[in-house]
Parts: structure tokens; sequence; C-alpha cells
């Protein structure tokens, strides 16, 4: 008897380590108590695999939460049930931080950050699903700047997040790699989406409504890494943003006119099609260089290999909020037409003997080229409108596609 | 019989010389941290006054400031280790070794180390799998330090230099941002104990003497240069010593764990750190990135001739969290750090 005892004993034991090993556990938060310490700790404790549940409920926090383990979710009970409030936030330059790989975080809602959102530095295969980060009063300089903010990471999905009130971009990929940003909503930010100094990124379904900006896709110098490329942005509503540019100036996005609706600048390879673009009262769609002074004479500030085909552009550009854009308009016949160009041509980045071919295929018309001999010599402008810009066709990236366990979440 | 041997055992402790125990270096390399900062024996008789053999203790020149506290540093190696030089970043430190830093208060800044009231202590220890970031928040009659891995929060108030009461929210980190100012590439490392920030005098019971050369004198030490060969950083607060020189270390020292190449801000392109010399690199006429309302409605992080128009200025002079930097580590300004770097900048020649 006592033999078969610690026999089972023995059995018992080897299925608790393999269990310990294979089977993940959950661990659960729930409201009252000290919120920041509880979710904190479950944060420290969870091991790959796991899932930190937060149960519904108001949790009020004073600093910065913080994930360093991979493979672990991050879940609410929904983004209006679950509400981690960061009115009383003391420091940490974002609510959420997320240093870790494969980890996903859902169905919660984050609000008013003194700083960014959720952010996520370094990380592979990061998700934010089903999201609302809101800065509850509003568009306000002294909001937070980033909603949710995946930056130096790859294989980034971003699915069904809401964002309100961002004093810069609501959602903000930066220096990331293999990006999909979908079935989200943009509202009341200065930006409402950003990709920036990004590789290979399909922005579509989305809703931007009531930005500053709705959809950028922007290159800046003097970062790590530079040279955006490849992006998709199509199957977008891009509508009616028209809230004032409520940026601190020296933020890129405080340049940003009221009212556009697309806006690329720098970058290569960018397409925008089958988007509807209406009641931007700046421009429906603007491809621009960076203006800039900079001293990283690898970089280079043109659009190049654009293409912006087959959107439905409703009525746009009526009251362009650019320097000097009423009188433009004037000489357009009263409106900014749909697609504006730049139109600068002339790069040769350090290294190179002759410019870099930048080639365009703008059919959804009529097209405003500026003929700026350089980036912003705006005194150079010889405005020119014609119905298309077409150098031909322009091969279009392939389609992002993520690691599989990512891609069924 | 079990009886006798446990009398006898008992009549030979008593017998035996009262001899200290030395550090836990057990406790120490557990992959599960004690409870207690008592565990590891890493002091005698309580407290952190009496640090236990195999403590040494040790300064920078230029430190982190973090809110007014006193720091008292030691560096904790096994028997029979050493640490090796190295010219660039940390010491080459063995596994075993675990620097300990205890963040204190005196009642008055005027009397620095009279009454210090200990608040934290800080444990960096070098397991065999690579660095472990451990805090330990005192209890409020001193006798104890109990692990605090998801962080907390203090009252502190102290008398400053200027005689006025200042009332601090202490911050203790939790685990995963003493990782986020310790990260070289992901990975937790050691930040002060950089060959160059050591070559200073240490009040040493015997007398002063350079760290490099007592620690090199003592066995701690294998391979470092003469101090006066070895790089050194500039003590920010000596005005005997060149401006420039002071702030470049104060800017290495507050900012510079983040702002470089391998650590948690990379992605701004904003390096700090002192072996940075690329002008736009250093802020110099660079433009924010993701600072947003950080920018202060300012263009540049580092306009040369213009503190005022100098992000870095801006952000170092606030307390927002959505504003100040450093990010993490303090709830005050430290006003004597601001007033260096807007010197700095003032009189740094426009281009």
């Amino acid at each position: 008897m006592k033999g078969l005892l610690i026999t089972a004993a023995t059995i018992a034991s080897g299925a608790v380590l393999l269990a310990g090993q294979a089977q993940a556990k959950v661990l659960t938060v729930t409201p009252g108590g000290d919120a920041q310490e509880k979710i904190q700790t479950a944060l420290l404790d969870a091991k790959p695999g796991d899932t930190v549940m937060i149960a519904a409920g108001r949790y009020e926090l004073t600093d910065g939460l913080s994930l360093d383990v991979a493979g672990v979710t991050v879940k609410g009970a929904g983004p209006a049930a679950t509400i981690l409030s960061f009115d009383g936030q003391k420091s940490s330059g974002e609510g959420f931080l997320i240093t870790s790989n494969r980890v996903t975080v859902r169905d919660l809602g984050v609000e008013n950050c003194k700083g960014d959102g959720i952010k996520s530095k370094g990380a592979d295969q990061i998700t934010f699903k089903n999201l609302r980060v809101e800065w509850t009063a509003g568009p306000n300089a002294t909001n937070g700047a980033y909603g949710v903010y995946p930056v130096a990471s790859t294989n980034v999905l971003i699915d069904g997040v809401v964002v309100k009130g961002a004093s810069d971009a609501g959602i903000y990929v930066g220096q990331s790699k293999n990006i999909i940003v979908r079935n989200s909503e943009a509202q009341f930010n200065v930006a409402g989406i950003e990709i920036e100094n990004s590789m290979n990124a399909d922005v579509h379904d989305n809703l931007a409504i009531h930005n500053t900006g709705g959809i950028l896709v922007f290159d800046l110098p003097n970062l790590p890494q530079m040279g955006g490329h490849s992006t998709r942005v199509f199957h977008n509503r891009v509508v009616q943003n028209d809230t004032k540019n409520f940026a601190k100036k020296g933020a890129i996005v405080g340049d940003v006119p009221t009212g556009t609706g697309i806006m690329v600048m720098a970058n290569r390879d960018i397409h925008v099609f089958d988007n509807e673009i209406d009641r931007n009262q700046t421009a429906a769609v603007m491809v621009v260089s960076y203006t800039q002074a900079y001293d990283d004479l690898t970089y280079n500030p043109l659009p190049r290999d654009i293409v912006v085909r087959d959107n439905r552009i409703g009525k746009n550009g009526w009251a362009p909020q650019f320097p000097g854009g009423d009188v433009i308009a004037k000489a357009m016949g009263g409106t900014i037409p749909p697609v504006v160009w730049d139109g600068v041509t002339n790069f040769t980045p350090k290294g190179m003997t002759a410019p870099v071919a930048v080639h365009v295929h703008f059919t959804d018309g009529p097209v405003a080229n500026l003929h700026f001999s350089a980036p912003g010599n705006v005194f150079s402008a010889k405005p020119q409108v014609t119905p298309t810009i077409d150098d031909g066709a322009i091969a279009e990236p392939k389609a992002v596609v993520l690691p599989k366990a990512q891609a069924a979440l | 019989m079990r009886t006798l041997l446990a009398a006898l055992a008992a009549v030979l402790s008593l017998g035996a010389a009262p001899a200290p125990d030395g550090v836990a270096l057990n406790a120490l390399m557990s992959s599960t941290p004690a409870p207690t900062l008592s565990a590891y024996r890493l002091f005698t008789g309580g407290g952190v006054d009496h640090p236990n053999a195999g403590l040494t203790p040790y300064a920078l020149n230029t430190p982190l400031f973090s809110d007014y506290a006193e720091k008292s540093r030691f560096l904790y190696l096994p028997p029979g280790t050493h640490a090796a030089w190295r010219t660039t970043g940390a010491l080459d430190l063995p596994v075993g070794a675990t620097l300990v830093k205890t963040f204190a208060y005196p009642a008055d800044l005027r009397r620095p180390g009279d009454k210090l009231r200990p608040i934290e202590t800080r444990l960096l220890i070098h397991r065999r799998s690579g660095w472990v970031a451990l805090t330990y928040a005192w209890n409020a009659d001193r006798t104890e330090a109990r692990l605090k891995r998801a962080g907390a929060r203090l009252d502190v108030s102290f008398t400053d230099a200027h005689g006025q009461t200042r009332q601090v929210d202490y911050h203790v980190p939790n685990q995963n941002q003493c990782k986020e100012c310790h990260a070289l590439s992901g990975r937790i490392a050691p930040i002060g104990v950089k060959g160059r920030n050591l070559n200073g005098d240490f009040p040493y019971p015997e007398g002063p003497e350079n760290q490099l050369a007592h620690w090199t004198r003592t066995g701690m030490l294998t391979g470092a240069p003469p101090p006066g060969k070895a790089p050194r950083t500039a003590i920010w607060d000596n005005p005997a010593e060149p401006l420039d020189a002071r702030a470049r270390a104060y800017l290495d020292g507050n900012c510079g764990h983040c702002h470089n190449p391998r650590g948690e801000a990379s992605n701004t392109g904003l390096f700090l750190n002192l072996e940075e010399a690329r002008p736009a690199k250093l802020g110099l006429g660079k433009r924010p990135v993701a600072a947003g309302k950080g920018s202060g409605d300012l263009e540049t992080d580092l306009a040369p001739g213009r503190p005022d128009a100098s992000i870095i200025a801006y952000r170092m002079a606030s307390t927002d969290p959505g504003v100040m930097m450093p990010e993490l580590g303090r709830s005050l300004v430290h006003d004597e750090g601001v007033a260096l770097v807007r010197d700095y900048i003032a009189r740094m020649p426009t281009r």
C-alpha cells in the first residue's frame, strides 16, 4: 500500500512539473485596495504563457505600469468595463510600458495618462486589441502625446483600438517593422494614425474623424531607424478632420494643417487607395518633403514612388490652413485639388552620384503640382493643376503577414 | 541520544568566539529574493551603519540626482574574486558581486550625515544568469527593510540647504523600472561603477585615497591604469573644473543611462553619454521626435547660447510626469543641476 502511494505521488508530482511548463495560469486582479501594487505585482509574477486578467472596475493608478515578461496576455473585461485611470499619475512617461516579446494587451480602457498611453519598446509580436485610450476632457495641449505607441518593435498588430484626445498622434507606430493597423478609430487627436520611420505597414479599415490630420506617413532624420518605406493605406474612412491643431510647437505634427486628410512626408513606396476622404478643409491628400534642417546626409527628405488611386474623394480643400493656402486655393479656382504634391524631384543623397528617381502615380485628380525647386521652397512655387500625374505603374508592396499565432488573435 | 547531541552542539556554539557571520552569498545567488534585507547579512547590527566583511564603500564623481537623498554605496565582492578594468562602461564584475545602495535623508541638508534616516536599499546582484535588481524599503522604526517588487510611495520631508522644509513624494521604483534605467540592449547592467566615475578620492578611515588606486592596492581590481592615466568623469559641482566637463558629466550621470545608443531611450536619437561626440546626437539643432508636450513649444533639444529655447533645460526644470526628464527617480527639480546645464548651454558658442 505504501509503495503504491509513493508511486502515485511520484506520478502526480511529475504531472505537476509538466503542467508547470506547459499550462498557463490566469492571474486575476480585482478592484479595491492598492490598485497600483496589485496590478504591478501580477505583471511581475506572470510567467510566459500566463494571462493577467483585470476584472471589470475602475483602477486608480499613481505611477506607470510595466511588463517585461515574454508571452503574457493582459486582458480586461472590455474597453468600457475595465478602466485603468491615470488621473493621479505621479511619474513615468507612459501609463503602461511593455518591453518583452509576444505580449497582447486587450479588452480594457486607459484614461488620462500624464504622458503616453500604452507603449512598447523593442518588442516583437506586440498586439493591442480592443482597447480604448482616452483623454476624457477632450483635446488639450496638456494631454499626453501618443495613445498606443509601439516603437522600435517588430510584428505590430493594432486592431479595434479607439484613441481620443492625444496631443500628438492617437495611434503612433515609430521605427518599427511589419505592422498592421486595422478596424481602429482615432478621434480628436492631432494626428489620427501616424506611421513614422517604419517599414512595411498596412493601415486599413480604420476611421479617422475629428483629428487635425487623419492619417500620416512620415520619415524623419536623425533617428536610429530612417528610410521608411512600403506602407499601404487603404479602405479607411478619413472624414471631417476638423480639430484645430493643439500640439505644442516643436512636435512635427504641430506643422500639420488643420483639416488634412492623408499626408505623406518623405518615405518611399506608399500606396493610398480605396479610402473615403471627405470634408477635410485643407486637403484630401498631401505629398510633401521634409523641410527642416538636418545634418544626416544619408537621409532622403523626398517622397518617392507614391501612389494615390481609386479613393472616393468628397469635398475637401475649401479653406486650407497652411500659410499662403488661401492664395494658392484662389489660384486654383477656389479649392485645393484632391492631391497636392510639392513636386520636388531633385535630391542626391550622400554617397550617390545622381538624384534618386522619383515616380508618382496620382490618378485621383485633379492634382496640384507646386513645382518647388527644393523642400519647403515656397517662393520657387510654380503651381500647376493637371487631371492626373502618372509616371506609370508602381509596384504595390506585398500585404503584411504577421506570425501565425499573432494573426490568429 | 538526540537530546544529548543537541545539548552538546549548544555548549560548543556557546563556547566559540562570537564571530559575526559573513555575507549570505547563497541568499544573494538564490533565484528567490529574500523578503527582508537582513537575510543577506550585508550589514551587521541592524540598519545600514555597519557593513559586513567584503563590502567596500565607494562614491561617484558625478551621481544621479535623487530628490536630494544622500546615497551610500558599497561593492560586495565574494571571497577570492575581483573586478577587472574596462576603459569604457562599467567595470567587469564577477558573478556574486553585489552593489548595495542606500537612499537616506538627513533631517537637515545643512548637516549631511547627521540623523540619517534610510528610506530604501537597492541591490544589484550579479547572478550567473545576469544582473538582477531588487529594492528594499525600510520600516518606520528603521529596523528592517522589506522587499518591494511592485514599488511604493513614501512621504519624506527634510530641511533643504536654504533652511526650508521640503516634502518629497518619494518613489520606490518597481522591479521593471529599475531596468528602465539599468538597461543596456535590453539586459540589466550596472551604471555607476564605471572606471572614469570612480576615478576620484574616497575618505577611507586611514585617510583619503584615489578609489582606483585603493581597489588595485587591496586586490579588488586588476588591470586598471594609474589614476592619472585613466579616464575621469568630472565632478559636476566642483567649480574648479571646466564648465563643459562638469555639464557633460552631469548629463552623462543623469540622462546618459537611457539616452545612449543601447539604452531605453535609444529610439530618440538623442545621446547624452560622455562618449558621444556628434553635435546632432548631443541635441544641437536637433528637433524633438516623440516629445509630445515635452517640447514645451520649443523646436530644438539644445539651442547653443539659448537655454530658454532648449528642450533639455525645459524638461529638467519640470515636475509634470509627461514632461519631466529623467522620467523616473525624482519628484523635485534639481535646481543646481538645472543651473549648471543652463549655464553650459548659455556659454556654448552659437554656430
